[in-house]
């Protein structure tokens, strides 16, 4: 199942590489990544693939959280449907 | 491709503007529960409800977590009641409440609606044994909302239904004044009441809807008052537009929720309530997106132009972003609920007669209203039947959820904290109306032609 995966925070070295180890340990598989700094925050979207974990989502999701809180970054999972639905008509 | 801007967009509206599903509804049919033994009756009730809403709470916190959408709350309505228990011999109703009351709690949702009468062209057997057990019913139950229909467009105004309502609101006030005459919360008076609507106090499942239904009522004052911000000094063309566009966002969302909610749990889609439904929480309220519109307090003169135009754009933007649209949908104005009316009314600027003029043009009626303890029940009778003509006449669902504060003057405040909010006291007109709710009768429906 497709799902996005949000990274909001104070910009830091290694965000990046930190959150894509995190996915790869949980077997997280990333198809598509845009990152860019608003208004002096870290901001980057992931399009992961989380059919490859043996983890549902809820687990994946909280795994991330955890380790996002750990670095002071807001990091969220959610599925991508809703995003579609209320920016297209 | 999904756009970042869009992305972070809606992560703000969630976490900043206050946007979430308000409600997740499910109308459940007890037509088939009825028995000539009450207790069998009961036993009947309870087992369904616990048996179609077991899944209900637990699934909508699925879709919560998955979605990263809050999911306020999860509901249930059932038929109205008067017309269940009315096969059962015994006029002791409370128990069908307790009954309900018994079974949401089962099922972990935070109210249940239901405990109702239809009585627009008078009543039965079984409504007026129901209307007697409201008061008691409502105190002796948490979660049961109760709600009863005086009138409607065909059918014109039941003017001893209303009389009895001003009893009957008094009463209730009366039996949960302990509770800061919260049972009055739980308690509202309709005209044109609609079969669908998933809010409380006044939901419950029509006679002509399915076995079994998940209706969903989106919420977002907040998202609408912070798109306006963006479009300070612009025309109204640009202000309705602007109102549509993110209505349409709003509604998505909800859609989204009950075409999931309904899959998961393998029961109909009913409809999407695309109401702006606000809460005390600051920056979730519908009197700020009005001042926002250029009113320096909710309530001055432009105030019902405001109201009519949100209403308006709320509903035409919402309209294309879901399959289904109904319940109520619009714009609600209950005054304890929202902290910018909350503000107006303590400042002496929102009054009971303003209020009404409001309800002329938003999704239901005069909500959440706290009265002095000592208003004449022929007053807050009077006060019913303004609200009901104004529905009746309009073709439009009109309703009162008033609460005489007992022992509370007006310029004082009733808490009742969470959802429900603080609502100040406002002054009623001293004037008798006693005589003109004593002739009783029936107000006959009004013409549907020659509308000037």
């Amino acid at each position: 199942m497709k799902a996005l995966v949000t990274v909001i925070g104070h910009d830091q070295i290694g965000i990046i590489g930190g959150v894509c180890t995190k996915l790869a340990e949980l077997d997280v598989n990333i198809l598509d990544i845009s990152q860019t700094v608003m208004q002096d925050c870290f901001t980057m979207m992931m399009i992961v693939d989380i059919s490859t974990s043996g983890k549902d989502m809820e687990t994946v999701s909280s795994l991330l959280k955890q380790y996002g809180d750990g670095r002071g970054l807001n990091i969220r999972l959610q599925r991508t449907d809703i995003f579609d639905a209320m920016h297209t008509v | 491709m999904i756009n970042i801007g869009n992305i972070i967009e809606t992560i703000q509206m969630i976490d900043r503007q206050h946007l979430d599903i308000r409600t997740v509804t499910m109308g459940i049919s007890l037509r088939d529960c009825a028995h000539s033994d009450a207790e069998k009756s009961c036993a009947r009730i309870y087992d369904k409800i616990t048996r179609k809403a077991e899944n209900l709470v637990k699934t909508a916190e699925c879709i919560e977590r998955e979605y990263g959408i809050p999911i306020v709350n999860k509901r249930i309505s059932v038929t109205p009641i008067s017309l269940v228990a009315e096969a059962s011999e015994t006029d002791d109703y409370v128990r069908f409440a307790t009954a309900m009351d018994k079974a949401a709690k089962t099922c972990g949702v935070d109210f249940i609606g239901g405990y109702s009468a239809l009585v627009q062209k008078g009543y039965t057997v079984g409504d007026r044994k129901l209307i007697a057990s409201l008061p008691e019913a409502l105190s002796v139950t948490d979660i049961v909302c109760g709600c009863v229909n005086v009138a409607s467009t065909r059918a014109g105004i039941d003017m001893d239904a209303v009389a009895e309502m001003g009893y009957t609101i008094k009463n209730i006030a009366l039996l949960s004044k302990d509770k800061g005459c919260s049972g009055c919360a739980k308690f509202v008076v309709f005209a044109n009441a609609v079969e669908d609507n998933p809010f409380m106090a006044g939901a419950f499942h029509g006679v002509g809807e399915p076995e079994c239904v998940i209706n969903v009522g989106v919420s977002g004052p907040g998202v609408v008052y912070h798109a306006l911000q963006s479009v300070k000094g612009e025309s109204f063309d640009v202000v309705a537009d602007t109102i549509k566009k993110t209505a349409f966002q709003i509604t998505r969302m909800g859609q989204i929720v009950a075409k999931e909610a309904s899959e998961r749990l393998g029961v109909q889609f009913g409809i999407v309530d695309l109401s702006l439904a606000p809460t005390p929480a600051v920056g979730d309220s519908v009197a700020r997106i009005l001042e926002e519109m250029g009113l320096e307090i909710c309530g001055t003169h432009g105030t019902t132009a405001a109201l009519a135009l949100l209403n308006d754009a709320v509903k035409k933007g919402g309209i294309m972003a879901s399959s289904h649209v109904g319940g109520l949908s619009g714009a609600f104005i209950p005054v304890s609920e929202d902290e910018g009316m909350i503000a107006a009314a303590k400042a002496g600027v929102l009054a009971l007669d303003k209020l009404e003029a409001m309800t002329c043009v938003c999704s239901v009626g005069l909500d959440m209203i706290a009265v002095p303890g000592d208003t004449p029940a022929e007053t807050i009778a009077a006060i019913i039947a303004d609200e009901a003509a104004i529905g009746v006449v309009n073709n439009k669902t009109t309703a009162v959820r008033i609460i005489p504060a007992i022992g509370k003057k007006v310029g004082d405040t009733v808490e009742f904290g969470g959802l429900l909010g603080t609502a100040p006291v406002i002054a009623v007109h001293p004037q008798s109306s006693a005589e003109f709710i004593h002739r009783g009768g029936r107000i006959p429906a009004p013409l549907q032609s020659l509308r000037n």
